[in-house]
């Protein structure tokens, strides 16, 4: 169906191509994963197929890339839009009209269907997305899984036979991805579209796909095949064929179904061992014992916590305390009645689905949103009536977009200004920058730095400060594994020095590494508080792949597996 | 079985106005043709009870027929806005004086000595009543004016008054859509940008803030754009059909011919000596424009999804407007006084029967247009609150 001859891509001003020597051909009717690290070329890969590169973006393709039989070089974007839908890393990016209905329909309009076809096709997609109930809600209100849907929907109306995606779950909470991802599987069954798509969160989608791309290096050429043979050579691969290549499963399991089949042996062996009942890290001896091994440290937390600031105050006094919190907006009610103390080297992960506030809850924390009833403090202040600069030494939070953060067109710029705001010594925030950033020179500008390396920038810079307590707002949306590592490293080591982290995160493998204590908010309010085992792995949605493999035993990632074999042996 | 009882009950079911939805919407360009028609009236009275009574039905409608959505907010900021003219007009008239001769003084404001260039301005001096008068209702015809334009806004989509265009001026009409878009967008990024400062512990207020948030704002403003360009382009947008050079050229001459016809025929309108050529004109040119916007669709390979139709609560709605200013014309034409109330001398406004009873015409979509959505249900709420009770 798509056919690359040979393609590469070079952008002007670049010394080297950005993909070079693709020659491939995906099939008709097959789901094809696009996977590799970040900046090898997947979005550039992806943008071939719809014209896009070079028609849109500028660059020299040389090779042949064509669609169905269309030369990609001779049809401009628009001329394939009957054949190719696109849909990209942002969903609101991609929307052209307000309403769910005519966003629908504007593909087809453009192409020129009759009318009575363009309905049938509104009508039938509007079923086969689930999206009946929201045809005439504008687009701006609906949530991050109702609009990537809305977004897939808009490309499918016009019958394409080729959908490429961008990223198509990366923003999205547990649920909603699967939601996402069943529809696809729909259409690749039912329909027989052939699904080109690249995504980080291999965990979610390699046990969908019919075949894996890899493109293991910038300009290097790319490895087609089964997905359990190239996830066994590539350099990133979820936890569950982690897991495998572990226990050396052969053939490698891609699902946590197939490798729940195999793992009685790996659960007899693990048996001897106790999981750790929290994270391995530096930082479990600094976190405050009853935090840790309280039964049910949800109510006890915080009636610790509660108790523990009239009694003894100490090293292990509450960072922040949240009581009752309530914060509206207009007549909706982000947050009703959260309760949370964060105690000095407790890493909290603050899950629940999109919209459940959490953002609003970290807002509430640094004082970008002011509580309508009960009370925050943080370092015993109320954040939003505090003046930012004597703030930011207590609070620092890294915000969902870490660009937010960056004013400046330097590197060095930004970090001399970083240091004037937080009153800190000369080159504070540069030598934080070299530690998390090693090898960025001080004349590059922000935006020129990768998504992981922008999100380090912008943890060096809220870190220049010292705050003890450190916010983090979806922190890996859009990291790779290797980036994701380094932020776990990062964040490890932070807490291990008494650094009290809340970060609020969809990513249920992170708040496994990294949390000793998971909350999960749902609707404004906390549902759930506790130790991360006990909270994640009764959890079908918020439960990492390690989990699900070796229920009932309590082992949460691969590397506390990896620490107890390796023990054993 | 077809008694007089029947019919008027199923009379009452036709009148009785049903939930707005997709498929009974009315087209933004009835709503419009409404409001022009009050305004049309309001411009030809400068009798304040019959003003007021053109706000009174036009605020009704917009209370009944108004929906939730961002730019049915829009009339409180229309009425503020009549009002500002209305002071700003008995201002000017106090401080630079009327034409109006009048003989009762309200009070007198020391004047300003001008030099001989500037004869017949004047700056202080006396204020009259009758001066007073006159420059309120004129503020208040313009302050009508506004006020009907501000319910057209917000009770028609604007999106889809753009959608209705023809054809050929499609892709301004898109491109006019998402600069409406961008708009909120870049609000939205100056409020998130401005909260960011605060994690570096910058002030968030002030005008440095913003001059600082600028760059970033405009920087996500530009990206944005592009993300729409290249999702525009990939869905088809821009698609043409060949045309043959004499079909472009006809096409070309009608629409400028036709505006230039538009445009000579208002002015004639609203002249006060040019009526009687005006209206042909006006109309020839329309008729020309019109054609030349069909030739011009013919480049355009796009079709319309549902669009609003036509229908007869349309017509009537649109019909009303015309109603009430057709009236007011004819009214003007027969008595002038009524319509007019005199200044020089000073006289109490009186209100003229058969014009005020043509403005409450315009109340018509408040019966007609569908409900929308959440005012029916609140309506059914009460209705079955009052049932319980």
């Amino acid at each position: 169906m798509i056919r690359f001859e040979q393609v590469s891509v070079r952008y002007d001003g670049t010394d080297r191509p950005t993909l070079s020597g693709v020659d491939l051909a995906v099939p008709e009717g097959e789901l094809v994963l696009l996977v590799g690290p970040s900046g090898v070329g997947k979005s550039t890969l992806l943008g071939t197929v719809s014209g896009l590169v070079p028609h849109f973006t500028g660059g020299v393709l040389s090779g042949r890339v064509t669609v169905g039989g269309r030369d990609t070089r001779t049809h401009k974007p628009r001329e394939l839009a009957d054949l190719v839908g696109t849909v990209g890393q942002d969903p609101l990016a991609h929307f052209v009209t307000d309403t769910v209905e005519d966003e629908l329909a504007y593909g087809m309009e453009s192409l020129g269907l009759a009318p009575d076809v363009m309905r049938r096709r509104v009508e039938e997609t509007l079923d086969l997305l689930g999206l009946a109930e929201l045809r005439d809600r504008p687009i701006a209100t609906l949530s991050g899984g109702q609009q990537q849907r809305v977004a897939i929907g808009s490309v499918l109306t016009p019958h394409p036979k080729v959908l490429v995606l961008d990223e198509p779950t990366s923003a999205l909470d547990p649920a909603a991805a699967e939601e996402v991802l069943a529809v696809l599987q729909r259409l690749v069954h039912d329909l027989g579209t052939t699904v080109l798509m690249a995504e980080h969160r291999l965990e979610r989608v390699v046990q969908y796909a019919d075949q894996v791309v890899l493109l293991p290096a910038p300009g290097a050429a790319p490895v087609m095949g089964a997905p359990a043979e190239i996830m066994a050579v590539s350099p990133v691969r979820p936890p569950v064929a982690e897991l495998g290549l572990l226990a050396g499963w052969d053939p490698l399991p891609l699902s946590v179904r197939d490798a729940r089949r195999g793992a009685g042996e790996l659960r007899e062996r693990l048996a001897s061992a106790s999981p750790p009942g929290s994270p391995v890290s530096a930082g479990v001896s600094v976190v405050p014992a009853p935090m840790s091994g309280g039964p049910r440290p949800g109510r006890l937390a915080r009636l610790l916590g509660r108790t523990k600031a009239a009694e003894t105050p100490g090293p292990a006094d509450p960072i922040s305390r949240v009581e009752s919190l309530g914060v509206r907006r207009g007549r909706i009610e982000a947050l009703r009645r959260v309760t949370l103390t964060v105690a000095p080297g407790e890493t909290v992960a603050l899950m629940g689905r999109n919209g459940a506030g959490k953002s609003t809850l970290l807002g509430a924390l640094v004082g970008m949103v002011e509580p309508t009833s009960g009370s925050v403090r943080v370092g015993g202040l109320a954040p939003a009536r505090t003046d930012p600069r004597a703030m930011i030494r207590r609070v620092g939070l890294v915000p969902q977009e870490p660009r937010d953060l960056l004013y400046a067109d330097t590197v060095a710029a930004e970090c001399a200004a970083a240091d004037r705001d937080a009153g800190a010594a000369e080159g504070t925030c540069r030598a934080l920058v070299t530690e998390l950033l090693p090898g960025v020179e001080d004349g590059t500008h922000p935006r020129d730095l990768s998504e992981g390396q922008r999100l380090a920038l912008a943890l060096a810079l809220v870190l220049t400060a010292r705050p003890p307590l450190l916010l983090l707002d979806e922190p890996t949306r859009g990291l790779d594994y290797a980036a994701k590592g380094r932020l776990v490293g990062v964040l490890r080591s932070l807490a291990a020095e008494g650094h009290a982290i809340v970060l609020a995160t969809h990513d249920v493998e992170l708040a496994a590494e990294l949390a000793h204590r998971v909350v999960i908010l749902a609707d404004g309010e906390v549902v759930a508080d506790g130790p991360t085992g006990r909270v994640v792995v009764s959890s079908p949605a918020f439960a990492p792949q390690t989990a699900k493999i070796l229920t009932p035993q309590e082992w949460l990632t691969v590397s506390q597996v990896r620490a107890a074999l390796e023990a054993g042996a | 079985m077809t008694s007089a009882p029947g019919t008027a009950r199923l009379l009452r079911r036709a009148l009785h106005a049903p939930e707005a939805g997709r498929s009974n919407a009315l087209p933004a360009g009835a709503w419009w043709l409404w409001a022009l028609g009050l305004a049309t009236a309001a411009s030809r009275t400068t009798n304040p009870l019959l003003l007021g009574l053109l706000v009174g039905v036009a605020g009704y409608v917009v209370a009944a027929r108004r929906t939730d959505a961002p730019w049915a907010r829009s009339y409180g900021a229309f009425i503020k806005l009549g009002l500002f003219v209305v002071a700003l007009r008995l201002v000017f008239s106090v401080f630079l004086g009327s034409q109006i001769p009048g003989s009762h003084t309200v009070f007198t404001l020391p004047e300003v000595p001008m030099p001989d260039w500037a004869q017949g301005v004047r700056i202080g001096g006396r204020v009259t009543a009758e001066q007073l008068v006159f420059s309120l209702y004129d503020g208040m015809k313009l302050a009508t004016l506004l006020i009907c334009v501000g319910a057209a806004n917000s009770l028609a989509n604007p999106a889809r008054l753009l959608k209705s265009l023809p054809g050929a001026l499609y892709e301004v009409g898109v491109a006019v859509v998402v600069a409406m878009t961008f708009a909120p967008n870049m609000v939205a990024d100056v409020v998130r940008l401005r909260t960011a400062r605060r994690l570096r512990g910058r002030l968030t207020g002030g005008v440095k803030a913003v001059a600082q948030i600028g760059l970033p704002v405009l920087e996500g403003a530009l990206e944005r754009s592009v993300a729409v360009a290249a999702s525009m382009d990939a869905r088809g947008y821009g698609r043409t059909a060949q045309v043959p050079p004499a079909v472009r050229h006809t096409t070309n001459v009608l629409t400028l011919g036709g505006l230039l016809g538009v445009c000579a025929g208002t002015y004639g309108l609203l002249a006060a000596q040019g009526a009687v050529y005006g209206l042909p004109v006006l109309l020839a040119g329309l008729v020309a424009a019109m054609a030349g916007l069909r030739l011009g669709g013919r480049r355009s390979v796009r079709t319309r999804y549902r669009p609003d139709r036509w229908g007869v609560r349309a017509w009537l709605v649109a019909g009303s407007g015309a109603v009430v200013a057709a009236a007011m014309i004819w009214a003007g034409s027969l008595d002038p006084e009524a319509l007019h109330p005199g200044v020089v001398p000073l006289t109490a406004p009186v209100l003229p029967l058969w014009p005020a009873a043509a403005v409450l015409v315009g109340l018509a979509p408040a019966l007609v247009a569908p409900v929308p959505p959440t005012a029916l249900g609140l309506e059914e709420h009460d209705h079955r609150g009052k049932e319980q009770a």
